[in-house]
């Protein structure tokens, strides 16, 4: 039984006038029906762009220039445009960070959500609207006919992002894309939005693809999780595993880069250093200028996804070493500055 | 959303990279429209060197002469002048008049909207509502109706054209003064004690100015155009003298037979416009840069 | 009820606008130099109609009463009397403002027929050969005197190619309809350069915003994209760049109708200047302000019913 979504080896370009930026270099990654998934990263570790090739909404002039998308064990890359948009959009529902400008300023946002219905489903005019009104319902919006008729202006962030929700629930999707849905709300709404998110997964089997830089929220809702750096995904695993006991130096140091609630520091730790240039096609690994666990093969050769178990793997050469990594970095830890 | 790391940020120490060109871009807009306007300027001014025709002398023999006759490059007009004489002699007046009448709003304009988003107050308010009065008008009516009133003559047109042409000098200035009010650079200056005309001068009309110098290219082009209207009405400079405007309202009498008479004068005032709004592009396109 | 109270305030922002205009109309007679009435008589003229002039213009009155008495006439509907033709000032601007009015009315539309599909092309297709010329001709289009425009385009389809008549308003309608057309086209052509430049940009950054991807996920087919969300906020920018930019069209008409032979209200204001009719070159001027303030509010009503957004501020 094949996984509802299968990406295999996905490459992303985006033509500049004197280069062209490599930001997706061959992402594979599996999704089924009422999974969460995690796929985390800085920003610029082609992520989100990936998230947006699997819908077919890459921003122009991106554009995808290999890999397959599999769908319900269909290879859809190979299908002509109009059939591609079509099975993806109707297996999938998109949410966006910024409710804002993600819905449009001047249409009610009732009419936006029963507009999928409407005109993809051919449902009446009563049927879409009471479909909206039932969705609205379903993401915890109070009054839902009384907000039908509202513009996206005159509801709150938290709302807003609800409706987003609602419209990526209007075409029946089996599966939701959401890239740092809960980025730009308060603490508090970003946990009802989460919560929202995951009784759709429980109560109806919607799976879930999260993109996020923050690792709290991805370890809250997922299940497991891909961990995305310089357009590659450098480790992927059962989230606890993962969070655990990383395999990746990378992984490694956004966890170490996560504020311990019980210490009191107000500025996050960063991993010093800056992500590579996404136009050099560089030999060796591409996070080795920062990492701290570094040898010289790891500027020869760049690492592949190794295997480790039937559900875990890594793009490190050194993974064997991960259980001293800890230790390491207790006993040097000035080393953090002069990398 | 996924920022794309900016081309060139980062080099990696350790490994081998070559240093990567940084691309001078050539500022294509801004060379031509200079060019263009340079050689727009020399012809205006070495008028006398590239023509030995008189722009007045009438020689009615002569008139009505195609392009191309021996001794007259562009033909003749109705009274045997020479078309190539007055184009460029009224390429003096047309583009002199054009580039001075700006000069005048472009000041009163940038100190007025300065002293008004500075201070604000009763000083802002009342000059904005005198600015929201002249904006009611359309320009070509009342830089009309002001000439109109001022009696003929270029001293009235610089004068209509500063009374009208100040607003939007005074509205761009105020709202980049609005802007950079807040900056730190500002805010250091003031907490620093400087006396407010050093500020102003010193810290921030340098900062402003540059927004209102861009608009003053485009503005000599809508200049121009008003010089020409004013021409071309019968309102602009007295005849004899060469005018684009007015060779195009002589010309019209003979567009059946001699197009050429109406067309050519509007050609020049076109590639004008085109080198102005040329540097204009440029201009905003190196600011956007920088 | 938002919609009403927003219509409302913008009429009321009018008002002192409008008094402000006729500030400026009000001061244009003293800006003549030397004694008005002598030199908008000229040398030849006796005493005796000086010093009658003096009282029509009400010149031996202090200012501000000058100004007060000017308003309550304004008030009125009484804009003078014509100097020239010896009627009201009012009859003779509203004799010839439907020939002025049809002109805005068709040069407005043609110019949104023109520049909206033109910029909407070059803004889906960025960077193509399309887009590269629609970018560069409005270029040569700045500088253009919408005057010479009109006669280029009098030599080309009246004279050269004998479609539409050289110039008049013609007194059937269909003549009208075909002695507006040429004008209309000159009013309009002078305005695209400056539509399509700022058209493109809005619309490229319609067509980037986030909403158009969100509606793109719903899957509901480009075409739908496109009626259904582009457009409506495309409309909005459009007319924001059209408000902005109609006084220019507004003026410009005053030379179009020139050149054109139109009897309309810019005919008459030149004619005016030359047979020296003061009162009627400032009544014409006042209606010209008038006209725009009206655009603009129209403008403002047009952005409201299209963005529900602008009702709150």
């Amino acid at each position: 039984m094949s996984p509802l979504l299968e990406v295999e080896d996905l490459h992303v370009e985006i033509p500049l006038p004197h280069a062209t930026l490599h930001a997706v270099r061959g992402v594979s990654l599996t999704a089924d029906a009422g999974e969460a998934v995690g796929l985390v990263g800085e920003s610029g570790s082609g992520k989100s762009l990936t998230l947006r090739a699997l819908l077919g909404l890459l921003p122009q002039p991106a554009r995808v220039t290999s890999g397959r998308i599999v769908l319900d064990g269909v290879d859809v890359t190979a299908l002509p445009e109009r059939e591609r948009r079509r099975r993806l959009t109707s297996a999938m529902g998109m949410v966006f960070q910024d409710s804002l400008t993600a819905l449009n300023p001047v249409m009610r946002v009732g009419e936006q959500i029963a507009e999928t219905p409407r005109r993809k489903l051919g449902m009446s005019g009563a049927k879409s609207k009471a479909r909206a009104i039932e969705l609205m319902d379903r993401v915890g919006i109070p009054e839902p006919e009384r907000r039908y008729r509202a513009y996206p202006h005159e509801l709150s962030g938290g709302m807003r992002q609800r409706i987003c929700i609602a419209i990526a629930l209007s075409g029946q999707p089996r599966l939701i894309l959401a890239d740092e849905p809960t980025t730009a709300l308060d603490v508090t709404i970003q946990a009802q939005v989460l919560s929202v998110i995951e009784s759709l997964r429980v109560e109806e089997g919607v799976g879930l693809i999260l993109v996020s830089h923050d690792l709290a929220v991805v370890s809250e809702t997922c299940r497991r999780i891909y961990v995305m750096y310089a357009g590659r995904v450098v480790e992927n695993g059962p989230i606890l595993d993962v969070l655990g006991a990383p395999r990746h130096p990378y992984s490694f140091a956004l966890l170490r880069s996560v504020p311990d609630p019980d210490v009191p520091v107000h500025r996050l730790l960063t991993i010093p250093g800056q992500p590579p240039d996404l136009m050099d096609e560089v030999a060796g690994c591409s996070f080795a200028d920062r990492c701290r666990f570094v040898s010289d093969a790891c500027y020869e050769q760049t690492p592949p996804l190794v295997q480790l178990t039937p559900d875990r793997a890594t793009a490190c050469l050194r993974y064997e070493e991960a259980e001293r990594w800890s230790d390491m970095v207790a006993e040097a830890p000035v080393q953090e500055e002069v990398r | 959303m996924t920022s794309v790391p900016f081309p060139g940020r980062s080099l990696k120490p350790g490994t081998a990279t070559k240093p990567r060109r940084r691309a001078r871009r050539f500022n294509g807009p801004l060379i031509i429209g200079l060019t263009l306007f340079g050689l727009l300027i020399l012809a205006a001014v070495f008028a006398p060197l590239i023509t030995s025709a008189d722009p007045v002398a009438q020689n009615l023999p002569q008139s009505l002469l195609p392009p191309g006759s021996p001794g007259h490059l562009l033909g003749t007009d109705r009274f045997g002048r020479d078309v190539l004489a007055r184009l460029l002699y009224g390429a003096r007046i047309d583009l002199r008049v054009g580039v001075l009448a700006v000069v005048s709003p472009l000041i009163i304009g940038t100190i007025l909207g300065l002293i008004s988003g500075w201070f604000g107050g009763w000083f802002d308010t009342v000059l904005m509502r005198i600015v929201d009065m002249v904006v009611a008008f359309p320009f070509f009516v009342l830089v009309i109706g002001l000439v109109f009133a001022l009696g003929p003559g270029t001293g009235s047109i610089y004068v209509a054209i500063t009374m009208v042409g100040w607003v939007a000098y005074a509205r761009i200035v105020r709202g980049e003064v609005l802007i950079a009010k807040n900056q730190e650079y500002a805010l250091a200056a003031r907490a620093s004690g400087l006396p407010t005309w050093r500020i102003l001068l010193r810290h921030l009309l340098p900062n402003v100015v540059l927004q209102a110098v861009v608009f003053s290219m485009s503005d000599i082009v809508l200049t121009i155009l008003a010089i020409v209207t004013l021409g071309y009405l019968g309102l602009g400079v007295p005849p004899p003298t060469p005018d684009w405007g007015s060779m195009i309202q002589e010309g019209q009498q003979f567009m059946l037979t001699q197009w050429y008479l109406a067309a050519l004068p509007g050609f020049a005032v076109v590639i004008t416009g085109l080198a102005l709004a040329l540097i204009a592009d440029g201009l905003v396109e190196r600011m956007n840069r920088r | 009820m938002e919609y009403v109270l927003y219509i409302g305030r913008r009429l009321l922002a009018a008002i002192p606008v409008l008094l402000g205009t006729t500030v400026i109309v009000f001061f244009m007679i003293h800006l003549v130099p030397g004694d008005p009435a002598v030199t908008l008589l000229g040398t030849h003229a006796t005493p005796a109609t000086v010093a009658a002039l003096h009282q029509q213009l009400g010149l031996d009155q202090p200012l501000w009463r000058q100004y007060l008495d000017f308003l309550g006439r304004l008030l009125r509907g009484d804009l003078g009397h014509s100097f020239f033709y010896q009627v009201s000032v009012t009859s003779l601007v509203l004799g010839r403002l439907s020939a002025t009015l049809w002109l805005i009315i068709v040069g407005a539309l043609f110019s949104v027929v023109i520049s909206v599909p033109l910029a909407a092309w070059a803004a889906s297709r960025r960077n193509s050969v399309a887009d590269h010329v629609i970018r560069a001709v409005p270029l040569l289009g700045l500088g253009m005197p919408a005057f010479w425009l009109g006669i280029m385009l009098i030599l080309v389809f009246a004279l050269k190619l004998g479609l539409f008549p050289v110039s008049g308003y013609g007194t059937s309608f269909a003549e009208h309809v075909q002695g507006i057309i040429l004008p209309a086209l000159t009013v309009a052509l002078a305005l695209t350069p400056i539509l399509i430049r700022s058209l493109r940009t809005s619309m490229i950054n319609v067509l980037g915003s986030d909403y158009i991807t969100t509606a793109r996920a719903k899957g509901i087919g480009t075409g739908r994209v496109i009626v259904g969300h582009a457009l409506r906020n495309a409309a909005v920018s459009s007319v924001t760049v059209l408000g902005v930019n109609i006084a220019y069209l507004v003026g410009s008409t005053l030379v179009v109708e020139r050149v054109f032979s139109l009897p309309g209200i810019g005919t008459q204001m030149i004619d005016a200047i030359f047979n020296r009719d003061f009162p009627v070159v400032q009544g014409v001027t006042m209606f010209f302000a008038v006209m725009v303030v009206a655009v603009n509010l129209l403008t403002d009503v047009a952005h409201a019913s299209l963005d529900p957004r602008v009702r709150l501020s």
